[in-house]
């Protein structure tokens, strides 16, 4: 990274400025494009419009900074970490910075969706330009006062002082700096004199949570508000034939039962009633589609393993020759089941459909999205529709999708009524758009004691992997090399899971290569490190991961897990990836307890840039990796005639206290431009866990949940 | 409908339900205390944790009708400003993620300090394993639980 540089805009600036009515400056911006022209930010705070400016920066006449922003908070920790770039730049202190999530009422604004680990890698230079451009005009705003130049100002922690001694505080000249023009050149600072980056620094709606103020959707209500439970098919592929609802209407409370499209809602004045109410509804289903069963798709997806219908997305030399040649070969599949994404707070969202305008509040990832989607199911122009993201519990990439948004919109718009749907934890673990059952088939061909050939073929439900996962590791490494997909269609939903495409993939490729080295006789860890040295200097473009940085990583995490120097009973596994942009190394401690696996340490070594928030950035690391545990021992989510075998916490298991294992975190040290954390950490560990237990057992664990499928009557002595 | 009294953070409170409305709507829907959390429904996640009679108990199984004459605390009763050792110890550990889950384990973990106020790992660990973190804050909070731990002695 330069450690300093100028930055230029163009005319059209990608910031604009007013003076408050009640005193202080607004700074509206627009992270990746330029504002539109002529479009000032209003003087009133009451008025601040999304569509027009991406987010808003308050500047009091007592030098308050105030970030208003709705980039909504999943639990990623970018309502603190993106406002402390800004802050950053703008050179002020951290208390006296106040982040505030805003309305959204756009159908124009930018970066509208929190997933795919890429809030802070789009928002590093944008947002940081944003709090150097600002500086600057308080810095011009001073100098002008002083009549010298505004390279003889300096600035520190919101105070503007010059060689003379003089000092003016940030607010003593927001009114100046606010008529002055937006200057087009503003220097940012050098990594080295961060005193915000790289500093630990607190949730900022710690307070908030900790004292249980409403911040989540399932919180928010309004006068007048029903609350609403859905009945929907039970089964995947059924249609709603009729129902009954007289018990339901006979239920003190309940207020109405409506029928939309394949559901029923009851609407009734408090949450209890209305689920009571859903109880009792009688409703008569028919199996329109194929009811289908686990056994069903375990079956269909080993099929197409076996099958000729694949999809090739990468193909290096020819790996039938490799594998024609090889003096060995090795061939493993491995297995996954469905997946609730389980998010603590369970969908919701509230509307209130009116004649001229559509006001919809809740846990969102998609707002815009969901806006055009409401619009258009009501047939009502998106300019009447207003979406106020609230803090979410938990995403995981459920809440990328606004089926409930949408269930909420089309009630509300029936009983002309505003309200507020709520899943029950049954309905959020039946009715979800789960991560699909996947297979993976690798095989690798050895000539020579050499690996000559890589043949990857997934088979998904509903499909899984996307164009560029092909390029990650190995890619690159191995010269003749193929990865192919198939998928079968499924009624059951699917969709995006925390660190989607690659939280099998990971786990099943890093198995393999652990069961790989042990068959070429080579060290486990100088395998991958032979294989990184292949694609040192690349000409391809197309790979994705820096075989240093994967390098780096590794190096790093067999020092700090003291690979292979672990005490007596203590079992070690390796596993390495890259997804997210990110680069992660990670070592599994576990012992045996009675024939139980008991994960005890996971050393992670993670390679994501510039560490903006390292207690933030810790938090989501160590959550990744107990997540990633958790469900590749315990997840799975089965089916039987189309309807989910789980839904609720005493048939599902999600990992607890007493099962998690200390994760020990190290960070590159980095002046790269920082990457994702909310999700990379995750995928490679499930096979660290494979490959320690392998280590302990010696059983080779291919199927996950691995508790599940490891025979634990057999391993106790 | 059937009224009810509550004692709720010190205060009375006369609550018209149904007998088997769970004390956790009540709190959410018709007192406006939201920091009790619904997660399962079945006892089984603990984010509807609240202190009755001092005990952690999950009010999502609690029927309004039994709890006459029994003192409740929610996480927003736990202390006036904030300033429990376990919040403030919340807070030193900045354990949130997501922060939905949090107010139960908060008041699973300032119960259980209340009767074990210097706990061994393993005490911490065993008692803190009612409460699913979905974020998997569980490092943070045994941490944190420490940390308020070392407050109150």
């Amino acid at each position: 990274m330069q450690t300093s540089k100028t930055i230029k805009f163009s005319r059209r600036s990608f910031l604009q400025t007013s003076s408050l009515a009640s005193g202080g400056m607004l700074i509206g911006f627009n992270l990746f494009t330029a504002c539109k022209a002529d479009i000032k930010p209003p003087e009133d705070l009451s008025l601040l419009n999304y569509n027009d400016f991406n987010a808003f920066i308050k500047i009091s006449n007592e030098g308050k900074v105030t970030i208003f922003s709705p980039n909504p908070e999943i639990g990623q920790g970018v309502k603190t970490s993106m406002p402390m770039l800004i802050a950053e730049e703008l050179d002020v202190a951290w208390k006296d910075v106040h982040v505030v999530q805003g309305a959204l009422d756009a159908k124009n604004y930018t970066r509208q969706v929190a997933g795919g680990s890429q809030s802070l890698r789009h928002g590093w230079l944008p947002l940081r330009q944003t709090g150097a451009t600002a500086r600057q005009m308080l810095i011009n705003a001073a100098a002008a006062q002083w009549g010298i130049l505004p390279s003889e100002c300096s600035t520190k922690e919101g105070i503007i002082s010059n060689a003379n001694g003089d000092t003016l505080g940030y607010g003593d000249v927001v009114i100046a700096a606010a008529a002055l023009p937006v200057p087009e050149d503003a220097k940012l600072k050098d990594p080295k004199t961060f005193s915000i980056i790289g500093k630990d620094i607190s949730n900022v709606d710690i307070d908030e949570i900790v004292t249980g103020k409403s911040l989540f959707g399932l919180d928010y209500k309004q006068e007048g508000m029903q609350y609403v439970s859905v009945l929907r098919p039970p089964a995947f592929g059924q249609v709603l034939v009729s129902y009954d609802d007289t018990a339901t209407k006979a239920i003190a409370g309940v207020n109405d039962v409506i029928k939309f499209g394949n559901k029923i809602a009851v609407l009734a004045n408090n949450t209890w009633t209305a689920m009571k109410g859903k109880k009792a509804l009688i409703a008569e289903w028919n199996q329109e589609t194929k009811a289908e069963s686990t056994v069903f798709h375990d079956e269909t997806l080993l099929g197409l393993l076996d099958s000729k219908s694949f999809e090739t997305l990468r193909k290096d030399g020819d790996v039938k020759k490799a594998f024609a040649d090889a003096d060995q070969v090795l061939e493993r599949t491995y297995e996954t089941p469905f997946l609730p994404h389980n998010c603590m707070e369970p969908m919701n969202f509230f509307a209130n459909v009116t004649t001229n305008k559509i006001e919809l509040v809740g846990p969102i990832q998609t707002p815009a999205w969901t806006s055009s989607r409401v619009a258009e199911l009501l047939g009502r122009p998106e300019s009447e529709i207003t979406l106020q993201m609230t803090r979410m519990g938990g995403g995981f990439g459920r809440r990328l999708y606004g089926d409930f948004a949408l269930e909420a919109a089309e009630v509300s718009h029936l009983a002309k009524s505003p309200v507020k749907v709520v899943f029950s934890r049954e309905d959020d673990m039946t009715d979800g758009i789960y991560r699909p059952a996947i297979k993976y088939r690798i095989a690798a061909s050895i000539k020579d004691g050499k690996l000559t050939g890589y043949h990857l073929k997934e088979a998904a439900i509903n499909g899984n992997m996307y164009g560029l996962i092909p390029n990650f590791f190995p890619a690159g490494a191995i010269e003749n090399y193929q990865v192919d997909v198939a998928n079968y269609k499924s009624n059951i939903t699917t969709g995006a899971w925390r660190a989607p495409y690659t939280n099998v993939l990971a786990s099943a490729e890093q198995s393999f290569f652990d069961e790989l080295s042990e068959l070429m006789g080579v060290d486990r860890i100088q395998l991958h490190l032979d294989l990184l040295q292949k694609v040192k200097g690349t000409t391809d473009d197309r790979i994705q991961y820096s075989p240093e940085r994967l390098e780096g990583v590794i190096k790093m995490a067999v020092d700090k897990s003291g690979w292979g120097k672990s005490a007596e009973g203590v079992y070690q596994g390796f596993a390495v990836y890259y997804c997210h942009n990110t680069h992660v190394a990670e070592v599994a401690d576990i012992v045996m307890d009675n024939g139980i696996p008991v994960v005890k340490k996971v050393t992670c070594v993670v390679d994501c840039g510039v560490v903006v928030n390292p207690l933030g950035a810790k938090n989501q690391v160590v959550g990744g990796v107990i997540d990633g545990i958790g469900h590749s021992m315990y997840g799975e989510l089965t089916f039987k005639d189309g309807k989910p075998e789980s839904n609720n916490y005493n048939t599902y298991q999600l990992i607890r206290m007493g099962q998690t294992p200390q994760v020990d975190v190290h960070f590159v040290e980095s002046d790269l431009a920082p990457t994702g954390l909310g999700e990379p950490t995750l995928p490679p560990v499930g096979g660290a866990v494979a490959n320690a237990i392998y280590a302990a057992t010696g059983k080779r664990l291919t199927k996950q949940p691995y508790m599940k499928n490891l025979n634990i009557e057999a391993l106790k002595g | 409908m059937p009224t009810f009294q509550l004692k709720i953070n010190g205060e009375s409170h006369t609550i018209e339900a149904e007998g088997d409305t769970p004390l956790l709507w009540v709190l959410r829907d018709q007192i406006d205390l939201v920091g009790t959390k619904y997660g399962c429904g079945i006892g089984q996640c603990g984010a509807c944790t609240v202190h009755v009679d001092g005990e952690a108990t999950r009010s999502c199984l609690q029927p309004v009708s039994q709890l006459a004459g029994k003192a409740i605390t929610t996480i927003e009763g736990l202390s006036e400003y904030g300033t429990h050792p376990v919040q403030e110890a919340w807070k030193d550990v900045d354990v949130p993620q997501c922060g939905y889950c949090q107010s139960g384990q908060i008041m699973t973990a300032s119960a259980f300090l209340n009767e074990n106020a210097n706990p061994s790992k393993s005490e911490i660990r065993d008692a803190m394993h009612g409460n699913i973190c979905r974020c998997a804050s569980y490092n943070s909070i045994e941490k944190a639980v420490e940390v308020a731990a070392s407050k109150l002695s």
